[in-house]
């Protein structure tokens, strides 16, 4: 339950290895959250857990012993589908979160491209939070645009991540959130949604149907207790990012938590990290095609 | 019965959650509602006047106990009134002055239930004499999860009895409570007022000169720093007798009128109030304030209920409403509430007059608030970012001096201070067990503070 000053009590972020949802997760539980879900793909740990519904210490300690196993997996998956997602260390992650103040740390597995395996999902997350204060879907993948133009399977199974499992766990947590009478909904969408770019317009074409998703979502679920937030960063340095020239207005995961955390207290709808990029895209959006078919990036 | 969906939140105006919300017209609709509540469980609500989510029920049901029938029963001879878990204090003083009876104790407005003022044990400014709410009740009606209606006694049932009063409707649904009233000869008190310069000053004032009056209660002045930190204005009274009012007044002594008064705007800007604004509206009320005066007969209204003559004030905190804060700190710690007042001076926060008052013995309820000692409650915007941090580190200088927070004024606190500040909540949560064994008895407060049935928080979600 969010209370009068929007400090939470549970998280459930989807996308657990995510570095700008880790940070959400990490920056709400410093506020006051004490119980956390992290669902993430494909890990032995995250099996282990579920079967068992232990806690978190027993996770920490099986996160350590399937490490070796998780990666191997999670790379040899990641270069099939010819995206490189980025990667924090479970293990790591459970511990900074304790560090942070968590009482429990949990993980389960989460495919956001097999739809039908999300009610699972959300089923374990209750099961091992009680009610659900925040939802952070946070998953995605960047890609590498010249290789998905290359690869339309490839560009199909990216936009399928980014855009499609989304729509199935924002209607997830919709209803999740509907029952319960409470609760947010955190989408993180992107700038690369608001106007898309030649550089990325795969990214950005399913970043902007998400986008559309979740305000329409915001809409259906006005009145209902429950909320949904959309939060549109700009360039955000993460392994994700690693290599790319940073944008003007780069920012960090920590900034981007911070954003949302100062979103949750006032109820906001749509937060920009970092806030001037409001204003530039206000003005990048009516540059006539030509000139922004030409931008650099 | 309609039931219908709505977003509620408290006074404070924070936090809104979803529920369905039935208003019963009798008792045995209650009893039914009772019977299979569902699975996000059941909470009473009176009049929303608690300033958090002790009132509220996400996704379950609230059972909205105004439309109750309005039944009150004075002996004029004994003073004992039974009146409905949905009347309010209001009606009930209505009803009562005019024979010569005044309700044993009232909190700072007239805007509550008899059933919220039972469940939230309140207390008003006779504490230091005449303790609060559930030391006046005689006898209580619940109707328990599954429907049955039961009478209990501080002597039938002293378990439940105790853990319903300050039980904040976990227990079950206040239908009705015996309580006994006090004699007044007329509708005024007869007040003091005097001004202090500090706080040091004020507490010395309140030890020395409590005893003599029966109300006391002091306002003082948080954004005032410096040597003037904590400075106020004291107001003591007793209930006027018929020879002390003006002529005029006495052909009527006990009339008691009190007019709609004043509405706030439904609306109000962000951050109208801020520093600044209250800063200055403190200065004027305490310049205002007479440097000390005497024997002013003063209506009842006036001198209880000074806020009640702007409704819908909360209003002008605009969207994001407010937080109150309220503690209490035991007689000997005194060190910890100049700490308080110290930091809440110097965080620079928009603080209203805040109230500070002495308390006296408490009652034998588990979850009763007061105690013994100093309470201070405040009013702050929640829009403020600061006040996470600020209340927490209140949390821990309040638990740490053997006080408390008082739950119908929260809306904020989690649920790891809740046992230090209330070392008898186990005593309380076996008597709501035996009371309620499924724990369908829930609120957004008793999530938060996991106050369910089963202990751990975790089984809020049934569903």
């Amino acid at each position: 339950m969010k209370n009068a000053l929007g400090t939470v009590a549970t998280v459930l972020l989807l996308g657990g290895r995510s570095e700008i949802g880790l940070a959400i997760t990490a920056r709400l539980v410093r506020d006051g959250a004490r119980r956390v879900v992290l669902a993430q793909r494909d890990t032995d740990t995250a099996r282990a857990d579920t079967a068992r519904a232990d806690t978190a210490r027993a996770d920490t300690a099986r996160a350590d012993t399937a490490q070796g196993e998780t990666a191997q997996a999670d790379t040899a998956q990641g270069d099939a589908a010819g995206v490189h997602t980025a990667r924090a260390d479970v293990t790591q992650a459970v511990a900074a979160l304790k560090e942070a103040g968590a009482d429990e740390v949990h993980t389960i597995p989460f495919d956001a491209a097999d739809p039908g395996g999300h009610a699972a999902v959300f089923r374990a997350a209750r099961e091992r939070l009680g009610d659900v204060d925040v939802v952070v879907a946070a998953f995605g993948v960047l890609g590498d645009q010249a290789a998905i133009e290359r690869d339309p399977r490839a560009a199909a199974r990216a936009a399928t991540v980014n855009f499609t499992g989304h729509v199935s766990t924002g209607l997830h947590a919709a209803g999740l959130l509907r029952a319960q009478g409470h609760g947010t909904l955190v989408v993180l969408s992107s700038v690369a949604g608001v106007r898309v770019r030649r550089s990325n317009f795969a990214y950005g074409a399913a970043k902007a149907g998400l986008d559309a998703f979740a305000h329409g979502l915001a809409d259906a679920l006005a009145g209902s207790g429950a909320r949904v937030m959309v939060v549109r960063p700009g360039f955000v340095r993460t392994r994700m990012t690693e290599g790319q020239p940073p944008a003007p207005f780069a920012t960090t995961p920590e900034q981007v938590a911070g954003a949302v955390a100062e979103g949750l207290r006032l109820d906001r709808l749509t937060v920009w990290v970092p806030a001037p990029l409001k204003v530039l895209f206000a003005g990048l959006r009516t540059i006539p095609r030509p000139l922004w078919r030409r931008l650099p990036r | 019965m309609e039931i219908a969906q709505a977003l509620l939140t408290g006074f404070g105006r924070t936090a809104p959650t979803r529920a369905s919300v039935a208003r019963p017209r009798s008792v045995h609709e209650v009893a039914e509602l009772l019977a299979a509540p569902g699975a996000r469980g059941v909470i009473a609500r009176g009049l929303g006047s608690s300033y958090g989510d002790a009132a509220q029920c996400a996704g379950g049901l609230v059972i909205d106990c105004t439309g109750l029938p309005p039944f009150m029963n004075l002996d004029r001879k004994t003073g004992l009134c039974a009146a409905g878990g949905g009347v309010t204090l209001d009606a009930l003083m209505r009803a009562l002055l005019p024979h010569g009876w005044f309700v044993p104790v009232t909190p700072g407005t007239r805007r509550v239930t008899v059933g919220g003022a039972v469940a939230a044990d309140v207390h008003g400014k006779n504490h230091h004499v005449d303790g609060s709410m559930g030391h006046h009740v005689r006898s209580l009606t619940l109707v328990l999860p599954g429907g049955e209606v039961r009478t209990v006694t501080p002597d039938s049932d002293p378990a439940l009895f105790w853990a319903t009063v300050g039980g904040m409707g976990l227990t079950g649904v206040i239908t009705e409570a015996v309580v006994q009233c006090v004699p007044v000869e007329t509708s005024y008190v007869c007040a003091d007022t005097e001004r202090t310069r500090d706080l040091d000053h004020m507490l010395e004032v309140m030890a020395a000169t409590d005893a003599h009056h029966r109300y006391s209660v002091a306002w003082i002045d948080l954004t005032a720093r410096g040597r003037a930190t904590g400075r106020g204005v004291l107001t003591r009274g007793r209930h006027a007798r018929r020879d002390e009012l003006p002529r005029r007044a006495r052909k009527d002594p006990l009339a008691f009128a009190p007019g709609r008064g004043l509405r706030a705007p439904g609306w109000a800007p962000p951050r109208l109030l801020n520093r600044l604004t209250v800063g200055a509206f403190n200065e004027a009320w305490y310049r205002k304030a007479p440097r000390l005066r005497r024997n002013e007969i003063q209506g009842i209204g006036a001198f209880f209920h000074p806020l009640d003559g702007v409704r819908g004030w909360n209003a002008l905190y605009g969207p994001r409403g407010l937080v109150q804060y309220q503690f209490v700190v035991p007689f000997g710690a005194e060190e910890a509430l100049r700490e308080a007042v110290a930091r809440l001076s110097g965080a620079g926060v928009a603080s209203f007059l805040a109230v500070l008052k002495r308390f006296g013995p408490g009652n034998p309820a588990p979850m009763s608030f007061p105690m013994p000692g100093w309470t201070l409650a405040l009013d702050l915007p929640a829009g403020d970012p600061r006040l996470g941090r600020l209340f927490a580190g209140l949390d821990e200088l309040v638990a740490g001096a053997g006080g408390r927070v008082y739950l119908a004024k929260d809306s904020r606190m989690p649920a790891s201070v809740l046992a230090r500040m209330y070392p008898r909540l186990p005593e309380w949560n076996a008597a709501r067990r035996a009371a309620d064994p499924d724990g369908l008895l829930v609120s957004d407060l008793a999530r938060r503070l996991a106050l369910s049935g089963r202990g751990t928080g975790h089984e809020g979600v049934l569903s």
